[in-house]
């Protein structure tokens, strides 16, 4: 599989947030200013990229061998759900720098769903474990990709003059509807 | 019985999940390209709601307070893979276009709020009829944005034709930023009709937000309390906008800005600080954090 395909088309053509609609919480939510956005986008690529991992390893040689696939969306969100905490405790002790940039946002992640999201999608679509973890890595940058984007739309759209009824939610979901809509065009890329 | 009917009412309009608390954004925005989309995934989502609502709150006091959190995680995505057989079963046409969103129920913001907010603290049928008010205000609302956009994207309604010959149905409302624009006027609506009604009897207009976490039930997202959450507020047009602030507004002497732009610089400043921990506040976008010392303190 060609690397740079598979680039475009997790991160681009298929974007997790505009295209699979996953992630949409932290996409509104965190995008206030470029700098936090940067960091959650960060974080996001860091989990993402070693929860896919984990978990089509855990799926390919724990579940499959037991015939226990079924059991994929419990054991996926649990490990998920503990694997984050255990970067957690991991980067504050041994990783300090690390942790600084990234701690805040890593709680958010654990019940972000683009993460399970991904990592379900993963193991349906067949994808190897070499493959899953290229998947999730880049899906996570598309995701920081747009999450960057709308953070600087909004930091332009704080010196608007934005109809009182649009204020907070609806500008923003406007503004991402069109940021969906210039996603559209990639998909003529593959 | 009273209070079942209250449950009933609270969850369809007056915390309607869809429409006043927003929540679970993802699939409310991914699903509704047909309103029976719309419907089939917001019957599965009550009936994983109830369902764990029922289960959470008999086990309410056999959890311990610490693992409160995978244990409900654990329930409710038990309930969410029974439901996704069944409908793989029953309604295959259907499980194929939900996809993976069957599984990201365990995700939903609604469920696990509800079990954190209700029915972790109430007895069984109250929280039984809990589950199933939020579960069907999420529906109605779910199956209304699913109608709005299979209307104005494919003329048609539940897979009926409507307007044949009346004009050329716009296709971008069933496409992915549609499913946006509709949901930002369908909240721009509102917002409209709150700030009339607000002018009316001279109070402040409540509106709805979705641009920070303020709103979210979800716990176990940045670890936030219901108690924590500030009430739809009015957000305030010019003054405070966080984005004009610096963002990391460090309350103790932890020089966090420094410590991203150099990690070197600040560690050497503050060895010891590590030790405790750091909060982000959505609403303010401001970093606090807590000393080991100040933690003692409060325990």
């Amino acid at each position: 599989m060609n690397i740079f395909l598979f680039a475009i088309s997790a991160a681009l053509v298929n974007n997790v947030v505009l295209v699979q609609f996953q992630g949409l919480c932290p996409f509104l939510g965190v995008s206030k200013n470029t700098k936090t956005a940067a960091g959650m986008g960060g974080a996001v690529i860091f989990v993402m990229t070693l929860a896919s991992t984990v978990t089509s390893i855990v799926y390919y040689y724990v579940l499959t061998p037991l015939d226990l696939q079924y059991l994929n969306t419990i054991a996926f969100i649990l490990i998920i759900a503990g694997l984050v905490q255990f970067v957690e405790m991991f980067l504050k002790k041994k990783v300090p720098s690390l942790y600084r940039a990234l701690g805040v946002y890593l709680p958010l992640i654990t019940t972000n769903c683009a993460v399970l999201g991904i990592a379900i999608s993963n193991v349906q679509d067949d994808l190897s474990v070499g493959e899953s973890i290229l998947n999730g890595f880049f899906s996570a940058v598309g995701f920081a990709i747009a999450i960057t984007i709308l953070a600087s739309i909004r930091e332009k759209m704080e010196r608007n003059n934005v109809p009182k009824a649009f204020q907070g939610g609806p500008i923003i979901l406007i503004a991402a509807g069109l940021m969906a809509l210039a996603f559209q065009g990639f998909s003529g890329l593959l | 019985m009273n209070k079942c009917v209250e449950r009933l009412y609270n969850g369809v309009i007056k915390e309607n999940p869809t429409f006043v608390q927003m929540l679970g954004m993802c699939p409310t925005l991914a699903v509704t390209s047909s309103a029976i989309n719309g419907l089939g995934m917001g019957l599965a989502t009550t009936a994983v709601l109830t369902a764990s609502n029922l289960m959470i709150s008999a086990l309410r006091k056999v959890i311990p307070d610490k693992v409160r959190i995978p244990a409900f995680i654990t329930i409710i995505a038990s309930f969410v893979t029974i439901i996704s057989f069944l409908m793989q079963a029953y309604t295959p046409e259907l499980y194929d276009s939900l996809g993976v969103f069957i599984s990201l129920i365990v995700v939903n913001c609604i469920i696990l709020g509800r079990a954190e907010a209700y029915a972790s603290k109430n007895p069984v049928i109250p929280s039984v009829f809990d589950g199933l008010g939020m579960g069907l205000g999420f529906t109605v609302g779910l199956t209304l944005i699913g109608i709005i956009r299979e209307f104005l994207g494919a003329g048609k309604i539940f897979g009926f034709e409507v307007t044949t010959e009346l004009w050329d149905p716009i296709a971008i409302f069933t496409s992915n930023p549609g499913a946006f624009f509709v949901l930002a006027f369908l909240i721009a609506g509102i917002n409209a009709f709150a700030i009339r009604k607000a002018k009316k009897t001279g109070g402040k207009p409540k509106l709805r937000r979705i641009d920070t976490c303020a709103g979210c039930t979800n716990l176990s997202c940045a670890g936030r309390r219901m108690a924590d959450c500030p009430e739809g507020e009015d957000i305030g047009t010019t003054e405070a906008s966080p984005a004009k602030k610096e963002f990391f507004d460090i309350e103790n002497d932890v020089d966090v800005k420094a410590a991203i732009d150099k990690p070197g610089a600040a560690e050497v400043k503050n060895a010891e600080p590590l030790e405790g921990t750091m909060t982000l506040d959505m609403t303010t976008g401001k970093v606090t954090y807590t000393s080991p010392k100040e933690e003692e303190g409060k325990e």
